[in-house]
């Protein structure tokens, strides 16, 4: 079934409380996209001028590491958002993310957004509030993975 | 507690808790480069003649000492016993060094239990964190014998990294079997694998149950315990339904020694599994 | 029996010269007497061979961190309170050999040991150490398991008690509501009387065998004066309390106080040396020990005193729970006089004082207590 990009926007916890206009705006900044098994979806140095929302799928969050190859750091799926650097300078990809396998997302125009955040402040800090809890639950995550709870306690 | 299966909690016809009774080792499997499940059997009829899913023995190995080891086998299946454990001091590391056909003894079974014989009609939303999994395995068993009885079902299992995966065949078993979801994820990757990373209290997070109508059985870790739970609460079960097992150390198992003390409870008779609003108080307080 | 029983009255008299007659009737009976007596500068249970093994004539001075005997001026046999002993290391031995194993084949078969048929008299046990008792019997058999060794231990017991003459100076047993009149869990009870040139004994019978016992002593009735006394001694036992501990609302107020400055403050002082657990007459916890002889053909399981104050008390794969003595001081009191409720129904402490006495550095559980009660948070925004 196509939902449309509105409503589909709109429902979805992240998107939750915007106004109308800003909806609309966003929606008009978003696009379905595909990407295969081992796809790269964006490779750690490019420009950050997106950010997705994972429809269904998995997404790797990995770094190359030499000699050893890619190290997958943690992996996003149904429901979670991937992507945040493009939304602080120096808008540019830390990290490499790979379909682990076939994924559906909306990609967003993170290059338009900012720029309308920029001249909509309201827009701006809504987005960053948003943003800034996806944040906090990875570190907060990564935090626990650190702690290597599972290992023994030698 | 009220929320016991109708089991018996003491074992055979010994009427000494203190005393073990001989249980000869089936088998030795090992699961992963240091844990490994011993499947034991009685010898003479004696011993413990059933149990609940969150019960656990005192396992004896003769002249180095006891310890206490959820069991992990199906409860319908009592008499034989299973036990996985971690190798992590002495006792576990004789363990780990016995062989088919020797001699361990056992006493039990104590505790409390997981609530599945009482929450029926509910989804079950199981959180479990390394070998977490273990103490987890007789509710699942009791779970899957009884699938009609249940909403959803969902088991989200956190391991180090692939290769501390416990169960891997049977997990692969269940989840083409039973209408049971099944997510596990590890904390670091490896090459060839292809799930996902990152800790289990993330996969909480939006899994799919109703939680205003959800039972939440949660064991691993307790770092891991008290940010599953935080993340079940967030998304709205309610204290009171989710039920988390706990360890301290413990040398006699019938609430004589002092040893397991908890704030007022004893992990050996009042525990190891609590209702979470029952422990909230002191859940995650320091050095209780 | 019951002729016997009804014949005679609840409470009689007797001199003091006819003690060696009690003795002599409870020990014909097959109980082995245990009480005061003096041992390297303190007064500890210890079997009795006769009422000249009992410490007549002193008295002890305690105060916190401090324990002296000293010499009185009269020649009371119970002119004292109590030492660093508690009864229950005859009920809940410090060591004691709970099986033996041997190796057969891959295999191995386990023989409990017999607990010893030897009865025992406890003679001259304090009101505080009569509760104490009772507190243990709920413990230790009150659940749903029994500790089947205490219990015949416990089962034959013959109890005399005594009603304390004089309040110790640690002593608070009034606060808990355990003394220092003795009213029921005896067989026989004497109160101490020293008049001029008399010495006698109020003895009030408490069960059937203690009538029995009774009637084989030379005695006499009591008078209105005699029981006057009793009472009187009593009420000034009562009223000389050097301390107290205020139990209202205890176990709530210790429930919110986890994270009281309290603690950190005692933790300053405390050495983690265990003596209160170990001198405490309610104090519990045992650990268990495995051992092998060097053939390691035999095996033998050992069951010990213990204490929470100890850094293994908590250990689990890895590390203890409580590290820091803070915690450990934490666990112990609050054990004590709160989750103790909690869990049997009634509070830890009998207000005995020698977790006071036989501390080194002297702390205070009733200082404690009311350390944290008048800074207590909750109560300041009650105010």
């Amino acid at each position: 079934m196509i939902q449309p990009l509105d409503s589909l926007i709109r429902e979805h916890i992240f998107f939750k409380g915007l106004d109308d206009r800003h909806i609309r705006f966003i929606a008009g900044c978003a696009m379905n996209v595909r990407f295969d098994e081992k796809q790269y979806i964006f490779r750690e140095g490019d420009p950050a001028d997106q950010f997705y929302f994972i429809r269904e799928g998995l997404v790797s969050v990995e770094l190359m590491v030499p000699q050893k190859g890619p190290a997958v750091v943690q992996t996003v799926g149904d429901g979670d958002i991937l992507g945040w650097s493009w939304l602080t300078f120096p808008y540019r990809w830390h990290f490499d993310a790979r379909a682990v396998r076939a994924t559906r997302a909306l990609s967003f125009d993170g290059k338009c957004l900012r720029a309308k955040c920029d001249e909509d402040h309201d827009l701006g800090y809504e987005l960053l509030k948003r943003f800034a809890s996806v944040v906090t639950e990875r570190l907060e995550a990564t935090r626990l993975q650190l702690l290597d709870l599972y290992g023994t306690h030698a | 507690m009220g929320h016991m299966l109708e089991l018996p909690m003491t074992s055979g016809p010994l009427a000494d808790p203190m005393v073990p009774v001989p249980y000869r080792i089936e088998r030795l499997r090992r699961e992963t480069h240091d844990t490994f499940t011993l499947d034991l059997a009685a010898t003479n009829g004696a011993g413990v003649t059933s149990f609940g899913p969150g019960q656990f023995n005192m396992l004896y190995v003769f002249g180095v000492g006891e310890v206490p080891l959820s069991i992990s086998s199906d409860p319908e299946e009592c008499p034989a016993l299973e036990h996985t454990t971690r190798m992590v001091g002495a006792v576990t590391n004789a363990i780990g060094g016995l062989k088919r056909g020797d001699l361990i003894g056992v006493r039990g079974p104590f505790g409390s239990q997981w609530p599945v014989a009482e929450e029926t009609g509910r989804d079950v939303a199981i959180v479990a964190g390394g070998i977490g999994l273990a103490p987890l395995r007789p509710a699942l068993y009791y779970l899957m014998n009884h699938r009609e009885k249940y909403g959803k079902i969902v088991l989200l299992y956190g391991a180090r990294t692939p290769e501390d995966i416990l169960y891997k065949r049977e997990l692969e078993h269940w989840r083409g079997k039973f209408d049971l979801e099944i997510q596990v994820t590890v904390d670091r990757g490896a090459s060839g694998w292809r799930g996902n990373v990152g800790v289990v209290t993330t996969l909480a997070g939006r899994a799919p149950f109703d939680p205003s109508n959800t039972v939440a059985l949660v064991c691993g870790p307790e770092v891991m315990m008290r940010f599953a739970v935080m993340e079940l609460m967030k998304r709205g079960v309610e204290a009171r339904r989710v039920y988390v097992s706990m360890e301290r150390n413990m040398k006699c198992a019938v609430g004589f020694c002092g040893h397991c003390q908890y704030g007022p409870h004893f992990i050996c008779k009042d525990g190891p599994v609590f209702r979470f609003d029952r422990i909230e108080p002191i859940f995650g307080k320091a050095e209780i | 029996m019951a002729a016997e029983t009804t014949a005679l009255a609840p409470s009689l008299a007797i001199e003091a010269k006819e003690l060696p007659q009690l003795f002599a009737a409870i020990s014909k009976r097959g109980f082995q007497i245990l009480g005061p007596t003096i041992r390297e500068g303190a007064i500890v249970y210890d079997q009795l061979k006769s009422v000249e093994d009992l410490p007549r004539g002193w008295t002890d001075e305690q105060s916190a961190g401090k324990y002296r005997l000293v010499r009185r001026q009269d020649q009371a046999l119970f002119g004292y309170n109590v030492g660093p002993q508690a009864w229950k290391k005859f009920l809940h031995p410090p060591v004691q050999c709970l099986w033996k194993a041997k190796k057969d084949g891959s295999g191995f078969e386990i023989v409990t040991e017999n607990p010893s048929s030897q009865k025992f008299a406890f003679f001259g046990i304090r009101a505080c150490e009569l509760r104490a008792i009772g507190i243990l019997d709920k413990v230790l058999t009150g659940g749903a398991y029994c500790d089947s060794g205490y219990k015949t231990r416990r089962d034959d017991i013959f109890l005399v008690a005594v009603n304390c003459s004089q309040a110790g100076g640690t002593c608070f047993c009034a606060s808990m509501g355990a003394g220092p009149r003795v009213t029921s869990g005896y067989d026989l009870a004497l109160t101490e009387i020293l008049e001029g040139k008399s010495h006698y004994f109020v003895v009030e019978i408490g069960s059937p065998l203690g009538a029995k016992v009774m009637a084989e002593v030379t005695h006499r009735d009591t008078t209105q004066k005699d029981r006057e006394d009793v009472d009187r001694i009593v009420a000034e036992t009562q009223e000389h309390m050097s301390r107290s501990l205020e139990t209202a609302g205890l176990k709530e107020l210790l429930y919110r106080n986890y994270e009281h400055p309290r603690w950190d403050e005692v933790a300053g002082r405390c050495l983690t040396c265990a003596n209160c657990t170990m001198v405490c007459p309610t104090c519990f916890c045992t650990t268990v020990e495995d051992v092998t002889d060097l053939t390691g053909q035999n095996a033998e399981r050992w069951r010990k005193w213990d204490s929470c104050f100890t850094m293994d008390f908590s250990y689990i794969h890895g590390g203890s729970v409580r590290t820091t003595p803070k915690s450990r001081y934490r666990q112990w009191m609050t054990h004590k006089l709160a989750a103790w409720t909690d869990q049997f129904g009634e509070i830890g402490c009998v207000g005995c004082g020698r977790c006071i006495a036989w501390c080194p550095v002297g702390i205070d559980i009733t200082e404690e207590v009311r350390a944290i009660r008048e800074s207590d948070p909750a109560a300041a925004k009650a105010r």
